[in-house]
């Protein structure tokens, strides 16, 4: 497998634009003979499933909610950035490009984020044009803030729901697609395998998640616009439905896998309070500008935190890291939160959780300002914990939030299967090895709205429309072997439930391949992975049949894959010997506790290459060159 | 290429049958109807009252409207297209409620809806059996001929509210009367668009108003009746 | 804390339904409704018995999957608070709960709690859109949006299509689920244009999906987890009473293609 990125030649800010003229067309006459698969209807899959049908190509997008509205980018929060400068403050599409492959400890491609922040403004335009109503002013402008330590105000924001206006604005665009005839969408429909004829991807195979049938569907590309895989910790900040089925059989069937280890943690989530617990709720980042950050000084020490003398607690992060305190970067909070639990100074029921207190806050500006900024954020709190932080300071602890890693994609988004496409937070293309705030969703919208939309019509001028009677044999071989499969799940008839399995695996890989990675820890893993996977097909118990509604045979198909996944995620965290962004490997860290990057030895793509069941995978290295930014070492002292 | 936008919807016709096929057209006429009916019964309220100055005043009034035909079926006309529209589009969205929850719930608990709107559909059936039985009663006299006679309307009154019963009758129509305008004033303004933080106070007090005023001036004819102040 | 559910269990969409009853013996105040339902499955399928389908993914109030009535409320009796985020804390030791679907002749049941509420996209569909291609767009600060407008705006366009509405309405009725669309675009200057062809084509295909009508009761705010206002019906009905008595025939001129 040779990886080539296909970037294109010419200075950084002419790539995009001279990339756009060399691609070849499809005549609007013939964009209808094409048909065009998109798995996913989230930011990245919604835009373009919509764009795609604007052009005339025939669009089927599938999702395995009731509605395409109920994608997990309805879920984001904080906002969306774009190099507008609407604040003067000096932003630009350079400097966004330039924090983008920062944020990202040097593990992204230029030309990628360049052209990510060249499109940036488009989004904002194209939202607003939809009706997305973006926060303003009182003169009527759009209204910016400074998110996830950024020293320019560039988020665009929508209350604490921009991920939901966002998608509605997309799912709008795309409901009007589909009365126009353009897309078909196909609802409650799992994809559970990729039709690959003659090396290229040449459609799907899905279960209708109300009838059981499995099918095929046919098309001359296919576009996954999954979403992340947050969920092989079992307990994260995604949705339930988030799997990584999709991507994984794509990579099984020949898409390699870049950087599975690269995961975020979010450091500001409500913790877990019992067993039972199903997810965790993300609680915005911006709460860390007024709380302040502590745990008490004396291990097991279990008052209330009002009976904890001031000269008994200590803030770690302001005592650590003086000059960014309680604003120190996810990970590092992340990681001093742990640390601080690790020594027995966690605080709650579970010893899990550290407080966010904002008495000082409340004393220096008054609770209705404090109300006014937080006061959503503060009701979703009392709501899940019955505590009041007005009067309590939080309990918060870090959670998995985002994964940076997914298929390897070119710059087209292709991968490496020929005709299949990859969008948003489902490929590896553009944070590196950490996500600044506030750019997923613009990275999925630029995938859906600005980049496919050129680069596909290149890959189908290049075919013959219509499936060829080897895809079609080869579509009847895929629903056999998915038929199999759902088969064998139903007939094990074990002892234990999936969701035990899926919380055993979730806890290996949190102990393992969490915050803090280490050699013995991932082997150890690797050890256990499989032994787990083996006891999923010998005991699992999924009742019911495959012909009607059946959620735990949903559930365990998907943690049939996350057993599997597991293990290359810990390979992947196993061979990256240093630490970066998202990786974190104990042996790797300054004397301080910073993570410690090796670029001479690892300032590449880690793309994986299945090679079958029995065997390992091969990993690919695509280099990267970085030709217009110095590589520089993040401090936050 | 496909650019749609927003399509031209609903069934074909002119444009007042598709506005009366539509559940919110259908509202609108319920509203419009009822301002008609909440005028006529205002006035008519008004006129009543001339009970309380004796007969002759009352009969008076009686007989010069009725010497303006003209006037008196105009009136009529009005108010009965109006109570048919009202009851047609009443009836049919009600069927069409019922329709729409084929399987009930085991268990419902409103939470704000007020009891006025939760009777609208039962008081407004009763409403309509006063009316037609009013009709017979007062108008036409053909129920209880025994106690009618025409163009001495004062007597009727009294003769009439004198029986028992049927000042019971009267009274518990008013009753339902004063719950259908209370629900209905408020809702009329919602249904006819009129929603703001500036209006609603309005809205509310002129429920209230309406719809303890006017049952209250039509109960005082067969109460005075019975307590024997109107005689 | 000890929980007795009555929970409706429905094979399919055309089998009859009934009501079971389940014990959960391990509730704790922490948590969630689902929670206590993921426990309640976990020991049903111990037991044999297929565990109850409900729809569900974010589970933190904004994907609007999660629909059920509890104790004859849907989202159960916590206000503004989606099933999801509903707390066992707001229930008592050896309380018994029914469970029921939302139910409505437009949302038929597909199994157990699980209701097809395609009827909102189709809505959608109709006109819950501004007509605007990719690439389009003029920049974002051409059109200056008043603060306010764009503060209503934005707390019509809260809705997460859960159908809370209309499982609340008396009249099954789906008007504040449109209204808020037709109000949340109606009140945006990039929703103008096709502001009054939109409440037409919206209202259409919504009485054309078999919702009931409105008689303004108000339970559906109430039971709304966004807390969408009825001020949103007041203003459709006023679009479309609008609409209908001023919109000409089309034009036939063409496009000169
Ligand atoms: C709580 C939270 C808050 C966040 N806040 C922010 C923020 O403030 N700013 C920001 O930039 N980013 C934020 N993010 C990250 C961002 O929301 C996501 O990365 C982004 O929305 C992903 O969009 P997507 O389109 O790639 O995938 P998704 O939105 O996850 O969509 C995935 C789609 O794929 C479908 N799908 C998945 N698997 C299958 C399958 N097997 N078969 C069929 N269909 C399938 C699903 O139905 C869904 O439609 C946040 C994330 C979380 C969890
Ligand atoms: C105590 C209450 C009422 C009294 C005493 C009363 C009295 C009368 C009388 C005496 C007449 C006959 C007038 C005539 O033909 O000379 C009449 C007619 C009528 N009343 Fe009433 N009325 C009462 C309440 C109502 C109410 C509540 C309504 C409507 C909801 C109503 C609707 C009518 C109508 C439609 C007519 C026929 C008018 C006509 O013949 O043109 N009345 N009423
Ligand atoms: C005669 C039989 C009648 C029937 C069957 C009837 C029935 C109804 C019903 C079902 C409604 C709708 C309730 C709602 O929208 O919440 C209604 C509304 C109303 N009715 Fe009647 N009604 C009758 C008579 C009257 C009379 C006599 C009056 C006036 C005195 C009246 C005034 C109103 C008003 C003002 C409304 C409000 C319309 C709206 O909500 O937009 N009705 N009626
Ligand atoms: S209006 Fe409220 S209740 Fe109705 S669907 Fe929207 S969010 Fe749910
Ligand atoms: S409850 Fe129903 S009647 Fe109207 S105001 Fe709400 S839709
Ligand atoms: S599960 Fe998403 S709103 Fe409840």
């Amino acid at each position: 497998m040779e990886l080539n990125a296909r970037i294109p030649a010419g200075p950084l800010e002419q790539k995009w634009d001279r990339h756009k003229f060399d691609l070849k067309l499809v005549s609007p006459a013939n964009k209808r003979k094409y048909s065009v698969i998109v798995v996913g209807s989230g930011l990245a899959g919604a835009s373009a499933a919509a764009s795609l049908g604007e052009l005339g190509y025939q669009v089927r997008c599938f999702c395995f909610q009731d509605s395409p509205r109920r994608a997990h980018s309805i879920a984001a929060q904080g906002g969306i950035n774009a190099s507008k400068n609407y604040q003067n403050d000096g932003d630009s599409v350079y400097r966004l490009f330039y924090d983008t492959i920062k944020g990202g400890d040097f593990r992204a491609r230029e030309a990628n984020v360049y052209r990510l922040a060249q499109v940036s403004t488009d989004i904002i335009d194209q939202c607003v044009a939809q009706g997305v109503p973006f926060a303003r002013e009182y003169g009527g402008l759009l209204s910016n803030r400074s998110f996830g330590g950024a020293q320019v105000s560039r988020t665009f924001y929508a209350r604490g729901q921009t991920g939901q206006q966002l998608l509605l604005g997309a799912y709008s665009a795309l409901e009007r697609q589909i009365a126009a005839g353009s897309v078909t969408m196909v609802p409650r429909t799992e994809m559970l395998d990729l039709i690959v004829t003659d090396g290229r991807a040449t459609g799907i195979v899905t279960r209708d998640l109300v009838t059981g049938a499995i099918e095929s569907h046919l098309a001359d590309a296919v576009i996954l616009a999954t979403g992340g895989y947050g969920n092989v910790f079992y307990l994260s900040t995604n949705a339930r439905g988030c799997n990584v089925s999709a991507t994984y059989r794509a990579y099984k069937r020949g898409a390699a896998f870049a950087n599975p280890c690269y995961t975020q943690i979010h450091p500001t989530c409500i913790p877990m309070s019992g067993d039972y617990q199903s997810k965790l709720t993300l609680m915005s980042e911006s709460l860390r500008n007024d709380g302040r950050v502590w745990v008490p000084k004396t291990p097991g020490d279990k008052r209330t935190p009002a009976d904890i003398p001031e000269a008994e607690r200590d803030y770690y992060l302001e005592r650590k890291y003086p000059s960014f305190g309680n604003l120190s970067p996810r990970d590092i909070a992340s990681r001093a939160a742990k640390e601080a639990c690790d020594e027995g100074r966690g605080v709650g029921e579970t010893g899990l959780g550290v407080y966010l207190d904002f008495a000082d806050a409340i004393k220096r500006l008054g609770e209705p300002k404090i109300r006014e900024r937080y006061g959503n954020l503060f009701d979703m709190y009392e709501r899940i914990t019955g505590e009041n932080p007005y009067r309590l300071p939080m309990r918060i602890f870090p959670a998995v939030h985002y994964t940076m890693g997914g298929l390897w994609v070119d710059y087209n988004l292709m991968s490496t299967i020929p005709g299949l496409f990859v969008l948003g937070e489902a490929n590896f293309s553009d944070h590196g090895a950490n996500r600044l705030g506030a750019s997923a969703l613009m990275q999925g919208l630029a995938d859906g709205y600005f980049v496919i939309p050129y680069t596909i019509g290149n890959y189908l001028a290049q075919v013959k429309p219509g499936a060829g009677p080897a895809a079609i044999a080869g579509a009847a071989a895929t629903v056999a072997e998915v038929t199999e499969r759902t088969r064998r799940l139903l007939s094990v008839n074990g002892g234990r439930s999936v969701d035990s399995f899926h919380r055993e695996l979730g806890k290996i890989m949190w102990d393992h391949c969490g915050m803090e990675r280490s050699a013995e820890g991932l082997r150890a893993a690797i050890d256990l992975i499989p032994g787990l996977r083996a006891e999923f097909w010998s005991s699992v118990r999924v009742l019911g049949q495959g012909e009607e509604m059946n959620q735990s045979l949903e559930k365990a198909g998907r943690v049939a894959d996350f057993l599997e996944f597991g293990e290359l995620m810990c390979r992947d965290a196993l061979h990256r010997d240093e630490s970066c962004g998202g990786h974190f490997r104990t042996e790797y860290q300054t004397p301080d506790g910073e993570a410690k990057r090796d670029d001479e030895g690892f300032c590449y793509v880690a793309a994986w290459e299945y090679q079958g069941d029995t065997k390992t995978p091969v990993m690919h290295q695509e280099r990267l060159q970085f030709d217009n930014v110095k590589l520089a070492t993040r401090s936050y002292k | 290429m496909s650019a749609p936008s927003v399509p031209a919807a609903g069934p074909a016709g002119s444009w007042l049958v598709r506005f009366y096929a539509s559940t919110i057209g259908r509202k609108v006429v319920m509203a419009a109807t009822g301002i008609v009916l909440v005028g006529f019964i205002t006035i008519h309220m008004i006129g009543n009252l001339l009970v309380h100055r004796g007969a002759a005043a009352m009969n008076g009034y009686a007989a010069l409207l009725q010497s303006y035909p003209a006037l008196v079926w105009g009136t009529r006309a009005v108010v009965l297209v109006a109570l048919v529209f009202h009851v047609h589009a009443a009836l049919t969205l009600s069927r069409r409620a019922r329709a729409a929850r084929p399987e009930r719930y085991a268990k419902l608990r409103p939470q704000v809806s007020t009891l006025a709107a939760r009777l609208m559909r039962i008081g407004g059936l009763l409403l309509a059996t006063f009316v037609v039985f009013h009709i017979l009663h007062f108008t036409t006299g053909t129920i209880l001929p025994s106690l009618f006679v025409k163009g001495e309307p004062y007597e009727n009154v009294v003769r009439s509210f004198s029986v028992v019963w049927v000042a019971l009758f009267y009274l518990v129509s008013m009753a339902a009367l004063a719950l259908h305008l209370h629900h209905g004033i408020w809702s009329m303004f919602q249904t006819l668009g009129a929603n703001h933080p500036n209006v609603n106070g309005v809205r509310l007090r002129l429920a209230w108003f309406i719809s303890v005023f006017i049952p209250l001036g039509f109960v005082s004819i067969p109460l005075g009746v019975l307590f024997g102040l109107v005689r | 804390m000890k929980i007795t559910l009555r929970v409706w269990r429905q094979a399919g969409p055309t089998a009859a339904g009934r009501f079971e009853t389940y014990q959960a013996d391990a509730v704790s105040p922490e948590m969630s409704f689902l929670e206590m339902m993921d426990v309640v499955n976990e020991d049903l399928i111990a037991k044999g018995t297929e565990p109850v389908a409900f729809d569900h993914d974010c589970r933190e109030g904004i994907c609007g999957s999660c629909a059920m009535v509890i104790d004859g409320i849907p989202h159960g009796p916590h206000k503004a608070t989606t099933t999801c985020q509903l707390h066992m804390r707001s229930f008592h030791d050896g309380d018994t709960i029914t469970v029921e679907p939302f139910r409505a002749r437009a949302f038929p049941v597909l199994r157990d709690l699980s209701v097809d509420r395609s009827a909102f996209d189709r809505i959608i569909q109709a006109g819950g859109f501004v007509s605007i291609a990719t690439g389009n767009a003029p920049d974002a600060n051409a059109v200056p949006v008043p603060k306010d407008l764009a503060d209503r705006a934005m707390d019509a366009a809260q809705c997460i299509g859960c159908g809370a509405c209309v499982a609340a309405c008396p009249n099954a009725s789906a008007m504040l689920f449109t209204a808020a669309k037709v109000s949340h675009l109606g009140l945006l200057p990039q929703g103008q244009p096709e502001r009054y062809r939109r409440a037409l084509a919206m209202v259409g295909r919504m009485d054309l999906e078999g919702f009931g009508g409105c008689t303004n009761f108000g339970e559906c705010s109430e039971a709304c987890p966004k807390e969408i206002g009825v001020w949103t019906i007041a203003r459709m009905n006023a679009d479309f009473l609008k609409a209908s008595a001023t919109t000409r025939p089309e034009s036939q001129g063409g496009d000169g293609a």
